[in-house]
């Protein structure tokens, strides 16, 4: 019997389809290798000479971005996976007094941009704060009477951090357990284990590989972040690169740096990517019940609901409302021409950034589909890497390859006709929608492929058969079908892209600000009441896929009809 | 004429062999249904036709047109092929009359397009529903919508794959002959997958029997029922009492008679099929003789059960030895431990040579 496999294999190996490429598979490998550029680029200048600066890095600070870098994944490891993986289990498996308002609450901390919690706290804490005001006043202190902690620390910034990237160990380990099916618990309590047992022996393992995935997507966000760290001065690579490319100057040293940022962020990625492959055996059965619930009394359902409170409070009341009463103290600069070219700047960039990104998903997803080679799945697997990418380093990947074909153009259009183009790329919103596109490409992906693979095949083959073409069928079938994923995977990009801070900074053309920009600036100044305008119309416009997830939490619950 | 035909058609699966130098051809007005057990290809097969999968060896040709095959590909929407899914896959965004319009050329008007598919709509009996999204039709109303878009752009060949499996079985009957007559009424080719043989019997005209990716027999339905070309289409299509025996003078013997050996070698070991309408039990146990049959004994009643319009009846001939199944038409079943005389329907029996290994 294998010999006529094998023979069979081998005289059928010149149709394989496999390796074949039409146009939508050419799409996908060059729109991978876009988006492959910036990392590419980065890594190369690892084996560019090193120069003076980086010499001078090297004796200098390395030393410390590392060490800070280390100690922030370790300290945001800790509060995301205590509060997220704690909170989950108390929402998921007991029954206590707000459980139901938790469950969506718990999400809200995402809203806010870490560095907009960072200018809130730093606002409230420090010498002149209302907190320690208020305790002097209090007490009759003054300067040096009393200690307070220095919320402009790497603890204080290992805090802020784990206070708006929680919710993704939350999502993910509160989804995993309500997928564990309680049959697995009840047999384990009826082989006569307590409710801690459970947790410890058989949830918490069984959920582990959830919870890896979403620990490394919250240590993405703490390795990406830059105006926390940068407004608490503790430095990082993320603060190193900028300092060094704008401060020293020095592009070359930059991107070493930001090769090496990238070391830790395939280390997480590596960690993501393995935990997801390993959740694959983890999923005991597709039969649900609804869950049980440990009703908790007294003083024990006090302490869930403390527990649960606490980073909502944290997370999202207290900086929200922070932001609330600055906005409302500085009402005078909200509603200026300048804050309504913000507006629209904003939106413009975001806007335009999510139609092509959604557009640019589609075809990739829909290719892959009706492609279906092997070679396209890679390129759509490059090409979603990039929201592993701080966004400093695409920064950093996109302006040298830009400026390397400015200055290239330039110099051929100089030589031959004598006129200077000058900048065509580099600084234009051109360089900053691609960065953009780099970097969010795969949350729009991920969303319109997810779609795309609940639209049966047989769809695509009754349109197929019915005179349709696969573009038609795209525009006639699909699309209407996927509508609403499109405009989520839409809305998804338009707020990333409206709180993303390093790459705009690095990259916007000359005098064009953003909200996250003006916020950054303002706050730098020191102008933290003023910085709170912009801040808090980032946190309105973030709340919507916020509370849209969290209604499609309440809705889709394994197990459990309808809400 | 010929619609379809299938040349040398061979398809694998990364390496695996789904579909084995296949052969088949289906005429006009003519329906063909390629049976057989699930996994066998002919599903592979039927997407083979329509162009859903690229022909790795041999031809496709569509009305003397080669489209798959040769370097050849034409694509499932220039085949002029209609198409019918078990999930019937209807457009849910897409009301019924928009559903059964979407495959009329864009180059007619409007108006005309809506005309044609509600002409379609009541031939089909569903010309009420036009307005209607396809989740809020039942699943005999939604097979009938994805019979009428498939036949509106007036295909010269149609694909059914296992078109009926979601219907519930008193509905399936009355939708199955329905949709038989509007396909015999519309002359389009038609070849149809299934894996229920009843269904097969019902709806071809020829039928196309598949194992392990292999066409096994072909013809027309009462030839593959009465001349199984082997034990497996002979127990493809019903139950059968299954025994081992060995060719002695020209013949085998059988607890239940001895059956003619048909040209098998002396000595050589045979399988032995009775389909169990070919027991005949006559419970007066006269002595007369019933010059029709050829083989006669006496057995006891183990067991008999009345299922309605037959009954199965469970007969052992000799004590301890093996049961065999019994099918009567009607409920007049002779009660158990009461016995019977047994005549043999030679044309139900059959003598195969057993398979080595």
């Amino acid at each position: 019997m294998t010999t006529v496999g094998d023979t069979a294999r081998t005289v059928l190996a010149p149709v394989n389809r496999r390796f074949r490429l039409n146009r939508w598979g050419i799409f996908a490998l060059l729109v991978a290798g876009m988006v492959a550029v910036p990392v590419l680029v980065v890594f190369s200048f690892v084996f560019v000479p090193a120069t003076d600066v980086w010499y001078h890095l090297a004796s200098t600070v390395l030393s410390r971005y590392v060490v800070n870098t280390l100690w922030l994944v370790a300290g945001v490891s800790i509060a995301t996976l205590v509060t997220g993986v704690g909170a989950a289990w108390l929402v998921t498996m007991c029954r206590f007094p707000g459980r139901g308002v938790f469950e969506w609450a718990l999400l809200l901390p995402m809203a806010v941009p870490a560095y907009a919690v960072a200018y809130t706290y730093a606002g409230m804490l420090d010498f002149a704060g209302p907190v320690q005001t208020m305790l002097r006043d209090l007490f009759g202190w003054s300067r040096h009477d009393y200690w307070f902690p220095e919320v402009r620390s790497l603890g204080g910034a290992f805090m802020m951090l784990g206070l708006v990237t929680y919710p993704y160990v939350y999502l993910l380990t509160r989804a995993a357990f309500l997928e564990q099916s309680v049959c697995v618990l009840e047999v384990s309590r009826t082989l006569g284990r307590g409710p801690w047992n459970c947790f410890l022996r058989v949830a918490l393992p069984l959920a582990r590989p959830a919870i890896a995935t979403g620990l490394a997507l919250a240590l993405m966000e703490t390795l990406s972040d830059f105006g926390t760290v940068q407004h608490f001065a503790v430095d990082t690579f993320t603060t190193g690169i900028f300092r060094t490319w704008f401060g020293l100057g020095d592009p070359a040293a930059a991107a070493q740096l930001a090769a090496i940022l990238m070391v830790f962020v395939f280390a997480v990625l590596f960690m993501e990517r393995w935990s997801r492959r390993a959740a694959r055996y983890h999923h005991t059965t597709t039969r649900y019940r609804p869950l049980p619930g440990y009703q908790l009394r007294s003083w024990r359902a006090l302490l869930a609901a403390g527990f649960c409170l606490a980073p909502i409070l944290f997370g999202f009341l207290l900086p929200a409302s922070v932001l609330l009463v600055w906005a409302i103290e500085t009402s005078d600069t909200i509603f200026t021409r300048d804050f309504m070219d913000l507006v629209w700047h904003t939106i413009l960039l975001a806007g335009v950034a999510a139609a092509i990104a959604v557009a640019i998903a589609v075809i990739l997803a829909y290719g892959n589909r009706i492609g279906g080679s092997r070679l396209t799945t890679m390129g759509s697997r490059i090409a979603s890497i990039g929201y592993a990418v701080p966004g400093s380093v695409i920064a950093v990947g996109v302006l040298l390859p830009f400026a390397w074909i400015d200055n290239s153009v330039d110099a051929w259009m100089h030589g031959t006709f004598g006129i200077s183009t000058g900048l065509l790329l580099s600084g234009t919103i051109v360089a900053l929608l691609f960065a953009y596109l780099v970097r969010f490409l795969a949350i729009s992906f991920n969303t319109v492929e997810a779609s795309l693979a609940k639209v049966t095949p047989n769809m695509d083959s009754a349109a197929r058969t019915l005179g349709a073409r696969p573009s038609k069928t795209l525009l006639s079938v699909h699309a209407p079908m996927m509508w609403g994923s499109l405009l989520t995977a839409g809305l998804l990009v338009f707020v990333d892209v409206m709180k993303e801070l390093p790459a705009t900074l690095i990259m916007r053309p000359f005098d064009f600000n953003t909200l996250a920009v003006r916020t950054y600036e303002l706050a730098s100044d020191e102008q933290l009441a003023e910085a709170a305008g912009p801040a808090l119309a980032i946190v309105m416009v973030g709340i919507i896929p916020v509370v849209l997830l969290s209604a499609a939490i309440a809705r889709a619950r394994p197990g459990q009809p309808p809400a | 004429m010929v619609s379809l035909s299938l040349e040398n058609i061979t398809h694998a699966f990364d390496g695996k062999i789904a579909v084995d130098n296949v052969s088949l051809r289906v005429d006009q007005g003519e329906v063909v249904c390629l049976v057989g057990p699930s996994g066998c290809g002919k599903s592979t097969t039927l997407r083979i036709a329509a162009g859903l999968e690229e022909v790795q060896q041999g031809r496709v040709i569509i009305n003397d047109r080669v489209v798959g095959g040769d370097g050849h590909h034409v694509p499932p929407e220039l085949r002029g092929i209609g198409l019918v899914f078990q999930d019937y896959a209807l457009f849910p965004h897409l009301r019924v009359l928009e559903n059964v319009a979407f495959g009329l050329a864009d180059d007619r008007s409007g108006r005309e397009r809506r005309a044609t598919a509600q002409a379609m709509l009541d031939k089909v009996g569903l010309g009420h529903l036009v307005e209607a999204f396809p989740h809020t039709l039942s699943g005999g109303e939604q097979q009938r919508v994805a019979l009428a878009r498939a036949l509106a752009p007036k295909p010269s060949l149609m694909l059914m794959d296992e078109p009926f499996s979601g219907l519930d079985i008193g509905l399936r009957d009355r939708i199955r002959d329905d949709t038989l007559s509007l396909l015999k009424e519309s002359g389009t080719a038609t070849l149809l997958v299934t894996h229920d043989p009843e269904e097969a019997m019902r709806m071809a005209d020829r039928i196309a029997l598949m194992r392990d990716g292999r066409l096994v027999q072909e013809g027309r339905p009462d030839r593959l029922y009465s001349y199984p070309d082997g034990p497996f289409c002979c127990t493809f299509f019903s139950n059968v009492n299954e025994l081992e025996s060995v060719v002695e003078n020209k013949s085998v013997q059988t607890p239940l008679g001895i059956l003619d050996a048909r040209g098998i070698v002396e000595g050589s070991t045979v399988n032995v099929l009775i389909r169990p309408e070919a027991i005949h039990l006559d419970e007066t146990a006269s002595t007369g003789f019933d010059p029709q049959a050829t083989v006669s004994t006496t057995a006891t009643v183990v067991e008999s059960r009345v299922l309605g319009p037959y009954s199965l009846v469970y007969v052992r001939t000799v004590p301890e030895g093996p049961v065999f199944e019994v099918r009567l038409a009607g409920t007049q079943a002779p009660e158990s431990g009461s016995r019977c005389r047994i005549t043999l329907d030679p044309s139900q029996t059959f003598v195969f040579p057993a398979v080595s290994g």
